[in-house]
């Protein structure tokens, strides 16, 4: 699959296709463009390792639900998690925004710099790609970075480094706050609800 | 502080399944039906007395919003709800709670709303980073519709309702409500004009309401409980229960639901631990997300947390997403790092945003460092004057605001930073370190 021409959905992925194309009312396809593009993403994630639309990806796409390439790449182009170019096997999104600033996101950047990532670019090895994202959505639990699928929470300059150690030996993190709350539940324990969680 | 008896979300942190065995043992879907019997105006008019104000952000009524959709559909023109769950707002993880660890009162919510204004079925847009969270909205969905909750003949009334899950892709502007319906459609989320408004001409051109989850999610609670319960909490005209987020310069941060009107001072103190190093080091708080112009210190901490008190501080209690910032904080770069998230969010089609964005942030960076002009100031805030109200939506306004709440409370330490670059250590009337 060198330049990618020859993509099609996997038998799985078709069926997937059908059901999201019928979520929509008859003669809007088009609204399928979005659950489509993400559904092209992950199966290219699944088979390449690398989670990107290339341009044969989007035609593919835009061909099934009868739309100008240039209307799907528009879509594919405006919204930032379609990723248009190729990305490190993990794509660490690092929150920078206000709330997350106030609480060490600079420290983190730090420590994925110290590690040799660069903001903005690839790494040698391929493993990683550093993005500084805006706000992820999860400010009372900064700082936090967005792993693949994952969320990291909670975060400290060690606790950042060892995430990023252990992804590179191939192991699999703990998601979630670093450092033991539950959700965004107040460290050391709720002050409301005291009976639903049981103390 | 709020009686437990008395929150709507029960299962805020998590610590109870989300699944519908577990959600119906928290009340949710118990007598779904009989709360419809009333009929669809019945449900408008409890909402209405409730007095519960929209939690997305602008406190419009909602029981109003919803009585602006047509009383009797065009077959052919099928009304819809949209549920905006495009959470994006920075300070704002309210969201997130509800779909990840109560979604069955979400879709519970979708159900009565969409009845109540005769909807044909729900989209909730959920934000493309919302990954996790999106895996359980869905899989609660799939568990709704195999327990005959929607879909045909939903919760056996007799009215259909179809609910679909459409995920975002990381765009802050689909969080207004005329871009997501236009991302809905399959395209990039760039606003419309309004008029026309959505309740005439939405989603595929038909009647169509934009509602936020928090504001879907307490609708069934206020129907069992009655819209007196909701009403008595809270100040008037800023009645119900509000889930807080407090983020940055406090000890504990947290997501809390308290009673709207709480003053500043016992939420922070009773949920999140007091202020960082006491309250004589907090310097300023973001009530209400990043668009709302800050408040000093001095105003807030006696402050009732609700629309009409913050308004009054030329501020407001948007998301009631608080941002707590204490005297360790470079206000300029907080405030800068808000204005690059404009410029970066910035859709690109009103001239006055695209341009004025990049513009306000390139300058605030500069005050930053102190590398300006005096009289750069009120250029800058002149230019926030030609971006606010000049643009189609409101995130022209959203990137105004925040630059002008900080020269508003703190413009001697712009003029400091600038003195100091210059090289003076002393401005009249200001003591400045030398360094």
């Amino acid at each position: 699959m060198s330049d990618f021409s020859d993509f099609a959905w996997t038998a799985e992925n078709a069926a997937e296709a059908q059901r999201l194309i019928g979520l929509y009312p008859p003669g809007r396809q088009a609204s399928a463009v979005m659950p489509l593009l993400w559904l092209a993403q992950y199966q290219m994630r699944d088979e390449t390792g690398v989670a990107w639309l290339p341009v044969p990806v989007i035609e593919y796409v835009a061909n099934q639900i009868g739309m100008p390439y240039i209307r799907a790449y528009e879509v594919a182009s405006f919204y930032t998690m379609y990723n248009l170019k190729p990305i490190g096997r993990y794509h660490v999104q690092l929150c920078g925004t206000t709330p997350c600033l106030l609480r060490g996101s600079d420290e983190i950047m730090k420590a994925c710099h110290d590690k040799g990532l660069k903001k903005g670019a690839t790494t040698a090895d391929g493993l990683f790609t550093l993005t500084e994202v805006e706000c992820l959505g999860a400010c009372a639990n900064a700082p936090m970075v967005q792993i693949n699928d994952h969320n990291y929470e909670d975060l400290t300059y060690a606790t950042m480094r060892s995430i990023l150690d252990a992804l590179e030996r191939g192991e699999t993190p703990a998601t979630g706050s670093q450092i033991g709350r539950t959700a965004s539940c107040p460290e050391g324990g709720a002050t409301t609800l005291k009976e639903m969680v049981g103390g | 502080m709020l009686a437990d008896k008395d929150r709507i979300f029960t299962n805020l942190y998590g610590f109870q399944p989300w699944n519908l065995d577990a959600a119906r043992t928290r009340g949710d879907w118990a007598d779904t039906k009989e709360l419809m019997s009333v009929g669809p105006d019945a449900v408008i008019d409890a909402v209405k007395a409730s007095g519960l104000r929209g939690r997305g952000g602008a406190g419009f009524p909602t029981g109003m919003k919803w009585s602006f959709m047509p009383k009797t559909p065009n077959p052919d023109r099928p009304s819809y709800l949209v549920v905006n769950a495009d959470e994006s707002e920075p300070g704002s993880c309210k969201d997130r709670e509800i779909i990840r660890h109560d979604p069955h009162k979400l879709i519970e919510g979708a159900l009565i709303a969409g009845f109540a204004m005769r909807a044909r079925a729900a989209f909730i847009y959920i934000r493309g980073e919302y990954i996790a969270e999106a895996r359980v909205l869905m899989a609660a969905v799939e568990e709704a519709y195999a327990a005959g909750l929607i879909g045909r003949n939903a919760c056996g009334t007799g009215y259909d309702f179809d609910v679909v899950v459409h995920r975002g892709g990381g765009a802050y502007i689909c969080g207004e409500e005329t871009a997501m319906i236009e991302s809905l459609e399959g395209k990039k989320g760039q606003p419309r004009l309004k008029p026309p408004f959505p309740a005439g001409a939405g989603l595929y051109g038909n009647p169509t309401t934009v509602n936020n989850v928090e504001s879907i999610a307490v609708v069934p609670t206020i129907l069992r409980r009655g819209p007196e319960w909701f009403a008595a909490i809270g100040r008037p005209k800023n009645e119900g229960t509000k889930l807080f987020q407090i983020s940055g310069h406090v000890n504990r941060p947290c997501v809390v639901e308290e009673a709207m009107s709480i003053p500043f001072r016992q939420l922070i103190d009773e949920h999140c631990g007091g202020i960082r190093g006491g309250w004589d080091n907090l310097l300023a708080v973001i009530p209400g997300g990043s668009s709302v112009p800050l408040v000093p210190a001095h105003q807030i901490i006696d402050c009732p947390m609700d629309f009409d008190a913050l308004r009054d501080l030329k501020s407001g209690l948007g998301t009631a997403a608080i941002i707590v910032m204490d005297k360790s904080t470079d206000i300029v770069r907080a405030i800068a790092r808000l204005s690059y998230f404009y410029k970066h969010e910035s859709c690109g089609q009103c001239t006055p945003c695209r341009e004025g964005t990049g513009w306000m942030w390139r300058v605030m960076e500069r005050l930053v460092t102190g590398d300006a002009e005096a009289h750069e100031i009120d250029m800058l805030l002149e230019v926030t004057t030609q971006v606010e109200g000049h643009t189609i939506c409101a995130l022209g306004d959203a990137a105004a605001w925040p630059i002008q709440g900080l020269i508003r409370h703190f413009r001697p330490e712009i003029e400091a930073r600038i003195a100091r670059r210059k090289g003076f250590v002393q401005v009249p009337g200001l003591a400045v370190a030398a360094e």
